[in-house]
């Protein structure tokens, strides 16, 4: 099964409107309930990343028996030290962002530790792009 | 202890979602970030907050929280009792602060997370 959702930078009204949608989709394949929030919780982190610090993005989720695949590509700035942004605590939300309850820095390290396979690569003044694979087997 | 009993006690003014007053509470973590609320794995868990935006329940919705408790007289607004009523979470707004909430609800059992 394939999905793909847009996302737009700035609009914190839809933010989580794709994991919202995700959501629903692995209910109704009756994953586990605890992997289902795994699986959310890291690509609702995502999804605001692309709002919080992108211009726009796409959220690409292929899903068969065995795993969920959640691709973010988004146009943007870009992580010139992906490193850093790794590391719990590290931010540069903007005001905005930090009302809107985000900007703790934890996202990025909250996504990897959800995941049973992440990876990110990002190109300044380009965008980013995260994989995130999550095994849908209780284990 | 069920979330009714929890109201009973420390009053506030449950706005939306009342069917999920019999939902039980274990666990309480108080902040205004919805990042460190989103690193808990705790089940039976009820949010106290002063941020009263959609990302509050949207971060409920994936937490599978039951229940979000808004401190500070915080107002809940329309776009949130919708969004809380799509997934059944309790909507509740308390006119102290933070801290007494917190300190009624330790005394009253309700554990904290670490
Ligand atoms: N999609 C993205 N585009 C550009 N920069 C990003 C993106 N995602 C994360 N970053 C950078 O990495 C930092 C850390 O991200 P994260 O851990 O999610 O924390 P936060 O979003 O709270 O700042 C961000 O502050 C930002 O500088
Ligand atoms: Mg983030």
């Amino acid at each position: 099964m394939n999905f793909e959702f847009k996302v737009l930078g700035g609009d914190f009204v839809r933010a989580g409107n794709a994991s919202s949608q995700v959501k629903k989709i692995l209910k109704q394949l009756n994953v586990d309930a605890s992997i289902i929030k795994r699986i959310v919780v890291a690509l609702y982190e995502g999804e605001v990343n692309i709002v919080a610090h992108a211009y726009s993005g796409v959220i690409k989720v292929n899903i068969d028996t065995e795993r969920i695949l959640l691709m973010l590509d988004d146009s943007g700035p870009g992580i010139p030290d992906i490193g850093l942004a790794m590391q719990p605590g590290f931010s540069t939300a903007s005001p905005i962002v930090r009302e809107m309850g985000f900007g703790a820095g934890m996202g990025l390290p909250n996504i990897k530790d959800n995941s049973d396979e992440f990876s990110i690569s990002s190109e300044v003044g380009k965008g980013t792009h995260l994989e995130i694979l999550v095994n849908l087997k209780v284990t | 202890m069920k979330l009714e009993e929890l109201v009973g006690h420390v009053g506030g003014n449950v706005i939306c979602c009342k069917e999920g007053l019999n939902k039980e509470v274990e666990y309480a973590f108080a902040s205004d970030l919805m990042s460190d609320v989103l690193t808990l794995k705790n089940e039976n868990l009820v949010l106290i907050t002063g941020l009263a935006n959609i990302q509050a329940v949207r971060t409920a919705e994936m937490s599978d929280l039951s229940a979000i408790i808004f401190v500070r007289n915080k107002r809940v607004s329309e776009d949130m009792i919708r969004l809380a009523q799509e997934n059944g979470i309790v909507l509740i707004e308390y006119p102290g602060t933070m801290f007494r909430l917190s300190g009624m609800l330790y005394n009253l059992g309700v554990k904290p997370v670490y």
